[in-house]
């Protein structure tokens, strides 16, 4: 009988070896799907399982956490201001995830980050409970306050950087949400999230990073840029080459001007009173690839990272001439993020040179430690620092003597340049347009900050009535005042 | 005592008792699970659990006890077997004890009350039954008289679960009794005394079995009269998993059988009949049971089967237990989370006893899971050897067949929990939570170590040889 029974012993080791096959696949090659996986609790268990760390503005968190008391997801996140913040923060919720800051970070907020390891090791010999370490933020509060209430119960955003450093200052989306009222996993949780998942005025959406739209004239300071930069005008106070009632190249239909005395403008003028035939045939003299040049320069076309991922602005690549007109005054295809816009602003300011814009100061561990800190960093040179000059020059001329004067700040050694646009949009133009404002404000030490501000529906103002000068430049001098005053 | 007892050319060379062997073992055996105690309290509230005194004599006294039985009434028995045992137990206590500290599971359950003192005490009355064992079974083979016996006691066993009023329905699967407070699954216990019948009848059929046959299309078919038991235990198997939806306990007992058939006969054509039975059976079953079928198709993929199941069925219930099963496995990874601080509570009910393989693949990662699957493998290991060791046909069958069944046993359960294999909810021996599991293996541990005693023992000295005395040569 001893045959079958060595084969038998074979047949049962060979059992016992499938499952030691078995589980190497799942518990070693299959182990990271399995955890990654999104029905797997535990990512969500373990974020929530010590204090979350906080995310600071000027010294002080706008996060916090909160012992829920319960079996599953120890500690719950609230937030200070939260709809005003959210834009910044994103939000961290037991059931629904996390985004933006809260999720980019998660690492360090949890305290599981790789960089961390020591301060876990210390922390488990010293019997400390574990906690997350905190993101500093960039951000000015007086900044973002101005914006958030400056943009009151209208839909829009606000962004502002600081030129020479790329630091995002404020950053405000309406309508907005409370990250707070979703933070746990219940039914009131639940509602909340299905409630603003419903909305058709969108809150969750963060307009300052995640939406296009159609810049319309504030888009002319690029034209006026790239204009300059390949010698299509030398001198800004002299009069171009354009007749009233320029007609769109590839179409018999005239350029469209609001307003009058356009007919060979000097670039200068054409600015102040913002001549679309005189940008249009400037767009159209410079071409289309020189466009997309100095567009691309400015950060058009590509995804920047804040970290927040904002979406890439537009410049059409391969439209035609006619286009190409219609697109260098911020219509046709061009779509823009108010970040894009606050960037180009913020170059202009800054010389020329153009800034990463980041809105991560440092990562601190518990223990105080900084283990990462954001050094500003060049991203390109759009203009040259003289032209970059003129520009500046034509914009305080929109300021002082044009559409934007509802921006000046008045202050004495503060000199502001600004930009309005009206933007059309939806089919022939039937849709309520959009008010654009780009500003900065500057003093002898250089440019403290530049804003963009849209506001997408001011509900209740007349659409005669919607301007970019009227409706968004107030916001952006509300910013830069607080901005300002606050360096002082 | 002397190598050579006397003059004879057989001589009877005395093998060595390694009952300290066994002893150093078995304090291998009782201190890990106590430093695993240890590492749960210190994980779960940063202190030592209270107990830990009582937890540590209390194991180390069971198996103190267990083994002066053997050195005392087994003295040649396999040395690795107690230690093995003792140390699963041990192990299976720690993570019982550990689940009962889950704050989750104590939520979710409104009566709850720990499992683990009362695994304590199963531990304790399945080392008093293998202390039994040995005492009151001084002989193997006095089994044999039994044969017709077992079978009878078998089919009362496998039945009882189904008699109205005494069984009791858990979550679909009809195998328990309930009897004054307790509820016994018989099944576990039907598996020695079946192996005894199987034994007992093989031993005395073999030959009619392997010889008296037809050949039909290549295979040697034995007559009906010598077939009709086998049929008889084929249908009872397909029964039980009919009326009991037991799929786990009717393939162990048909696959304990075609193994011993096999080893009785030495005929391969055994071995394909039975795959060709039970792949007939499985199919036939597979695709009527519904409580089969959502085992199937959370086998199949848990995760695509969570979304198209709908809410709330029996089969959403299933995807979602195997779901989290895998989840707590891949989380694991190759080191685990650390005994304590995993979360393999999330698969709520039968996280201590169906599903405590997912507990140890949590916490105690690949290579915890790699050690305790050779340890079983080491018991089977131990288990084959007696068989081959054992030097008459009634010792081999029945060590094969315990050891037989006690793989299929670890292969389905631990292939159904890790994904391998449809799941059939059987528990793991020593390790899941449950009395008649825990008591029915120490009982077949006991036999085991029974069987291998005789197996090891020396031959007794030969009788002096009168001749001997005769031809000496007297020197001058």
């Amino acid at each position: 009988m001893n045959k079958p029974l060595r084969r038998v012993a074979i047949f049962c080791g060979l059992l016992i070896f499938a499952l030691l096959v078995r589980d190497n696949w799942l518990q070693y090659v299959r182990a990271d799907e399995l955890n990654a996986h999104p029905k797997n609790k535990r990512v969500t268990i373990e974020r929530y399982a010590s204090e979350r760390g906080n995310i600071i503005v000027d010294g002080k968190p706008i996060t916090g956490s909160i012992d829920s008391k319960d079996n599953f997801y120890k500690f719950k996140r609230t937030y200070v201001d939260g709809p005003m913040w959210a834009p910044v923060t994103g939000y961290a919720s037991q059931a629904f995830d996390a985004s933006q800051i809260e999720k980019i970070e998660d690492g360090i907020l949890t305290g599981n980050d790789d960089r961390l390891f020591f301060d876990r090791t210390l922390a488990m010999f010293t019997g400390e409970k574990k906690k997350g370490g905190d993101v500093v933020t960039t951000l000015s509060g007086a900044a973002q306050r101005a914006a958030y209430k400056g943009l009151g119960s209208k839909t829009g955003a606000v962004v502002a950087i600081e030129p020479s450093t790329g630091k995002i200052l404020a950053l405000a989306s309406t309508p907005s949400y409370d990250p707070a009222s979703f933070a746990g996993y219940h039914n009131a949780d639940a509602q909340a999230w299905q409630s603003l998942e419903k909305d058709k005025n969108k809150p969750k959406l963060n307009r300052a990073l995640r939406e296009i739209y159609p810049p319309g004239s504030v888009f002319k300071v690029v034209t006026a840029a790239a204009a300059l930069e390949n010698g299509a005008v030398k001198d800004i106070d002299a009069a171009t080459d354009t007749p009233e009632g320029w007609k769109i190249p590839l179409s018999r239909v005239p350029m469209k001007n609001q307003h009058g005395g356009c007919a060979n403008a000097s670039l200068n003028e054409a600015l102040r009173v913002s001549c679309n035939s005189v940008f249009a045939k400037l767009g159209d003299d410079v071409g289309r690839d020189k466009m997309v040049e100095m567009a691309e320069k400015f950060g058009f076309n590509e995804e920047q990272f804040t970290p927040v991922r904002a979406v890439a602005s537009v410049y059409d690549k391969k439209a035609d001439r006619g286009g190409n007109a219609l697109s260098s005054i911020g219509q046709f295809n061009t779509a823009t993020t108010p970040l894009q816009m606050a960037m180009v602003t913020a170059a202009i300011a800054n010389d020329g040179k153009l800034m990463q814009p980041y809105m991560i100061d440092k990562l601190v561990a518990p223990n105080l430690d900084v283990i990462q800190q954001n050094e500003p960093k060049e991203l390109s040179r759009p203009v040259s620092p003289e032209n970059a000059q003129l520009l500046q020059r034509m914009m305080e001329n929109v300021v002082e003597n044009g559409t934007g004067g509802k921006a000046d700040l008045n202050m004495d050694g503060v000199k502001v340049g600004g930009k309005t646009g009206t933007a059309q949009h939806g089919e022939k133009n039937a849709k309520r347009p959009y008010a654009w404002f780009i500003s900065y404000a500057k003093t002898d030490q250089g440019s403290p900050v530049a804003v963009a501000v849209i506001v997408e529906d001011a509900g209740g103002t007349d659409r005669e009535d919607i301007s970019g000068g009227g409706l968004a430049a107030p916001i952006a001098k509300a910013v830069m005042k607080a901005v300002v005053k606050s360096k002082s | 005592m002397s190598v050579v007892t006397n003059t004879t050319t057989i001589g009877a060379i005395e093998a060595p008792s390694r009952r300290n062997t066994e002893l150093a073992l078995l304090a291998f055996a009782v201190a890990i699970p106590v430093f695993a105690y240890l590492n749960v309290g210190l994980a779960i509230d940063g202190k030592v659990p209270p107990g830990m005194a009582g937890y540590g004599l209390g194991l180390g006294l069971l198996a103190g006890v267990a083994h002066l039985v053997v050195r005392k009434w087994a003295p040649y028995a396999d040395p690795l077997l107690l230690p093995l045992a003792t140390l699963l137990n041990g192990m299976g206590l720690v993570l019982i004890w550990r689940l009962d500290q889950s704050p989750r599971i104590i939520a979710r359950y409104k009566t709850f009350s720990p499992d683990a003192p009362n695994q304590m005490l199963y531990s304790a009355i399945g080392i008093a039954m293998f202390v039994g064992v040995l005492l009151l079974l001084k002989d193997h083979r006095v089994l044999q008289r039994y044969t017709y016996i077992s079978m009878a006691a078998a089919l009362v066993l496998l039945l009882l679960p189904l008699v109205p009023g005494l069984g009791a329905d858990v979550f679909g699967a009809k195998i328990w009794i309930n009897v004054g407070g307790f509820s016994i699954q018989p099944g576990e216990f039907a598996k020695l005394v079946l192996a005894v019948f199987f034994s007992g009848y093989l031993m005395v059929k073999r030959d009619a079995l392997a010889l008296a046959s037809r050949r039909f299309m290549g295979l040697y078919l034995p007559r009906g009269r010598d077939l009709g038991p086998i049929l008889t235990i084929w249908a009872i198997s397909l029964m039980i998993l009919v009326f009991e939806n037991d799929l786990g306990t009717s393939l162990l007992f048909f696959g304990m059988f075609v193994i011993m058939l096999y080893v009785a006969t030495e005929r391969t054509s055994w071995v394909v009949m039975g795959l060709l039975m039970s792949t007939a059976g499985a199919v036939v079953v597979g695709s009527t049971a519904s409580h089969v079928k959502s085992r199937v198709a959370a086998w199949l993929d848990p995760f695509e089967c969570l979304k198209t199941a709908p809410e709330g069925s029996n089969m959403a219930a299933a995807c979602d237990q195997m779901s989290q099963v895998l989840m707590s496995f891949g989380s694991g990874g190759i080191l685990g989370t650390g005994i304590g601080q995993g979360n393999s509570d999330l698969i709520g009910f039968a996280a201590n006893s169906d599903f405590i393989f997912a507990t140890v693949g949590e916490e105690l990662g690949l290579t915890g899971v790699m050690v305790f699957l050779l340890f079983y493998g080491l018991i089977i290991e131990r288990g084959v050897r007696t068989a081959l060791a054992a030097r008459d046909p009634f010792g081999k069958l029945l060590a094969m067949g315990l050891s037989g069944a006690f793989a299929l046993q670890v292969f389905v359960v631990a292939g159904g929990v890790m994904g391998l294999i449809p799941l059939t909810g059987m528990t793991m021996p020593f390790l899941a939570y449950g009395g008649s599991s825990v008591i029915a293996n120490w009982a077949l541990i006991g036999v085991l170590i029974r069987i291998s005693d005789t197996a090891r023992r020396p031959a007794p000295s030969p009788a002096p040889n009168p001749d001997a005395e005769m031809t000496q040569v007297v020197r001058p």
